[in-house]
């Protein structure tokens, strides 16, 4: 793994994600991981086992719940923090299953605001965290690109692209005052191709809904989705076929297309992704809404 | 299908294993407004295969909106990300983009070429080991070509490549290509860039992008993707002595207590005898924990050595006070402890830098406040001449006197990057309002403290002010 006196590009990545872990650790009174099950929050979760062993989390991870998720998904959350016995807080916006916020009916963009990037802050506001770290990568879209490691969120948990603080060498700037935050991005220089790879080598676990399998599948709004429960409206589940799929990302089952596929272990799901010709955001329904909707979305307080 | 293709396709694993290994090298684009940088990004990326056809489309799509480029792609909208930034046809922001071949990793950090965005560029060219200069052939090496290659040069970069770009707009002519070679050959000489590299590119239609171009026949030298994927940049080790910044104190239970870090430079190996600074007690490493080794099932597995840039755990023989911002160092290869130090000063907030005002200086994991001193002189990043200055502005890069409240353990920045720099903080605000370089550590000056205690009548401050004022050379304090 180790060439002489040089480390491999994905020991760089390692250490410099430990590194950041770290600097969070050492310079915040209440940070949070954010944990979103998928495969690059497996990762991170993985990162920051190695980063304080042979101690345990000194921070909780954070699971904002739509109550959207993929069965599998909460399932694997709660065996992962029972197996590596970290500190798991979840939270939904109550306020929003009252009012049976529904992608169907109301759509990704209502949906996404209230049980995603509300129900985020009202989780950042109870827990009252100066450091919320998420999985966020450069190379996932656009606006991506531009964030900091350590990005500064005023006390409406804002982000302003254009008034971001200079960072430089690997040093970070963590000053902050009191209500205010810094979001911190570890796994911000990784691609999909080094995750893959990482999770390869180091044999993380992720959730099956990444590998394919035969499920019960409609098309909706031009994407392949699965159908998870009674919630999807009648009319559209009468549609649903049985086909070879799975998932490149994870999301709410309604918002996250499936591709076809027969990639079954991790090397075939590389492969299938070195040969394809669409990016990962391409079954992510929520990021089409508008031109520049991840940017208007991340000034918001979305990740 | 390629041939990488079909390797993927028909031994995946093959393929996996031969990839595991690949080398990392972060690289920084700088050009002008004009110079079609973005559109060299982004043809990098499309033509290595970095770019699918959902964000093809998405670029169509918008091409058709803001694209400056008639019928073809504009490869530009494919790199500038923010919404604001395509509105105003410009790239505001520093972004770090990435894409792979066979034998290297790349990030690119692409930083905008105007005047006020200087900091962007020196935060781009912080964490580079290569950069890429654009120059317009039609325009030949122009103010913006100074200033980046002495920022490039200021940050420590030691390969530069020269991209000619729009080849096209003059008829690939060698001639052009060889004048401005050869100016920037006096460039470099000047400012003292040791590895120049020269291309002949056209950006929009790809010559010497990924492939050799038809039209500059007289060319031998590699395309763009082959100079980078092949080049050596293996740094002249100048200084391979250990640098340990402690940055965390794993303490799970009473039997046990790690220093965590980053290995900065060197490599240590258990039993090795090692000095705290700047408190300066010493110890021997009991043992090494490398953070990467780690397993869920094995969460103390221990290694013999590590070396830069492992994260690592050390724990030590004798219970010695140890803290975050502390350096760890052999005993026998110990860097200068001081208070005093003489650095390159770049400045990166609108509200200008105050003689004598603290701030807090983050250097590597420690957090010490201090002040600057003394203004040696401000330099002209277009012209290189020094200037004799009382204050800084955003984008001003002087040589100071800085001060720090605490002594520290530090290296110059020619010998170690990650040991020799430091961020400046407001302690108001809390912005980064500037980056420094050390240049030289002088002996300590601890009494200096004591001396800025002591009151002074107005008239003994003024004529302070006027030594400052006049007799620059001297290096007066300010009281």
């Amino acid at each position: 793994m180790i060439t002489k006196k040089r480390l491999t590009h994905l020991k760089q990545l390692e250490a410099e994600s430990i590194h950041i872990l770290r600097e969070v650790a050492a310079e915040f009174t209440n940070p949070v991981m954010m944990y979103s099950v998928g495969k690059d929050s497996s990762v991170m979760l993985h990162l920051a086992m190695k980063a304080f062993s042979p101690s345990k989390l000194p921070f909780p991870m954070l699971h904002v719940d739509t109550k959207w998720k993929f069965k599998e998904m909460i399932a694997f959350r709660d065996q992962r923090a029972k197996e590596l016995g970290f500190d798991l807080v979840v939270h939904s916006n109550l306020e929003g299953i009252e009012m049976n916020i529904s992608p169907f009916e109301h759509g990704s963009k209502v949906h996404t605001d209230i049980m995603k990037t509300q129900a985020l802050k009202q989780a950042l506001n109870a827990g009252g965290y100066d450091a919320i770290i998420g999985g966020a990568r450069r190379d996932e879209e656009k606006s991506r690109a531009k964030e900091r490691i350590f990005s500064f969120r005023d006390k409406h948990h804002r982000w302003d692209p254009k008034n971001q603080r200079p960072e430089l060498w690997n040093i970070y700037n963590t000053a902050i005052q009191k209500g205010e935050s810094v979001r911190v991005f570890p796994i911000s220089n990784w691609t999909e191709l080094d995750i893959w790879q990482y999770i390869y080598l180091e044999n993380i676990k992720i959730p099956s809904l990444y590998f394919a399998k035969e499920q019960e599948i409609v098309e909706y709004e031009g994407t392949k989705i699965r159908v998870d429960d009674e919630r999807m409206p009648e009319a559209l589940r009468k549609t649903a076929k049985k086909e070879m799929v799975r998932f490149r990302t994870l999301g709410c089952y309604p918002l996250t297309g499936a591709i076809n596929s027969t990639a079954s272990t991790l090397p075939e799901i590389i492969k299938e992704m070195l040969l394809s010709t669409s990016s990962e955001r391409e079954g992510r329904l929520i990021d089409k809404d508008q031109e520049g909707a991840m940017e208007l979305k991340k000034i918001e307080g979305y990740f | 299908m390629s041939e990488k293709n079909n390797k993927i396709a028909l031994d995946i694993e093959g393929y996996l294993k031969e990839h595991e290994n690949k080398d990392m090298l972060r690289f920084l684009t700088c050009g002008s407004v004009d110079d079609g940088k973005s559109t060299l990004i982004g043809r990098m990326l499309y033509d290595s295969k970095m770019i699918f056809d959902d964000q093809l489309s998405a670029a169509e799509n918008e091409s058709k909106k803001y694209g400056t480029t008639g019928e073809k792609i504009d490869m530009a909208l494919l790199v500038d990300g923010l919404q604001s930034e395509r509105e105003q046809g410009i790239t505001i922001d520093v972004a770090y983009r990435f894409f792979t071949t066979e034998n290297r990793k790349f990030i690119i950090a692409d930083t905008p070429g105007h005047e006020q965005y200087t900091r962007n560029m020196v935060t781009g060219a912080s964490t580079a080991d290569v950069a890429i200069i654009l120059i317009d052939a039609r325009k030949g090496i122009l103010t913006q070509t100074r200033r980046h290659s002495f920022i490039v040069n200021l940050l420590g970069i030691e390969h530069v490549i020269v991209a000619i770009n729009k080849m096209d707009l003059v008829d690939f002519s060698e001639d052009v290509f060889n004048d401005i070679s050869k100016a920037y050959g006096e460039l470099a000489n000047e400012l003292g860039i040791q590895n120049t590299y020269y291309i002949p590119v056209s950006a929009l239609d790809g010559d010497n992008v990924v492939d050799k171009s038809a039209h500059t026949p007289w060319f031998d030298g590699l395309p763009m993707l082959g100079l980078l994927d092949s080049m050596d940049v293996t740094k002249s080790p100048k200084s391979e002595d250990f640098r340990f910044p402690v940055q965390y104190v794993n303490r799970p239970d009473l039997d046990f207590r790690g220093f965590c870090g980053t290995i900065a430079a060197g490599s240590v190996k258990v039993g090795d005898e090692i000095t705290v600074l700047p408190s300066g007690k010493t110890t021997k490493v009991k043992s090494i924990i490398n953070a990467g080794d780690t397993t869920e099932e094995n969460r103390s597995v221990t290694t013999s050595e590590a070396y830069a840039p492992m994260a690592i755990t050390i724990t030590t023989e004798d219970e010695v006070d140890i803290s975050r911002g502390d350096m760890i160092v052999h005993t026998k290869n110990l860097p200068r402890v001081s208070n005093s130090l003489k650095v390159m000063l770049v400045w990166m907030d609108e509200k200008g830098m105050e003689l004598g005002r603290n701030y807090d200086i983050k250097r590597a994991t420690s957090v010490v406040s201090g002040s600057f001193e003394h203004i040696n002189y401000k330099v002209d990043v277009n012209t290189y001449e020094r200037e004799q200055v009382h204050a800084l502005g955003l984008n001003d890069i002087a040589s100071c006197k800085m001060l720090l409240t605490q002594p520290i353990a530090a290296d110059a920045y020619e010998t170690n990057r990650l040991t020799g720099s430091f961020i400046v903080v407001d302690r108001i605000t809390n912005n980064t309002v500037g980056a420094g370089m050390i240049v030289g550590v002088s002996r300590r000056e601890t009494d200096a403290l004591k001396l800025s205690e002591k009151t002074y009548t107005d008239a003994e401050k003024a004529l302070n002010l006027y030594i400052r004022e006049n007799f620059p050379e001297w290096e007066c304090k300010v009281v």
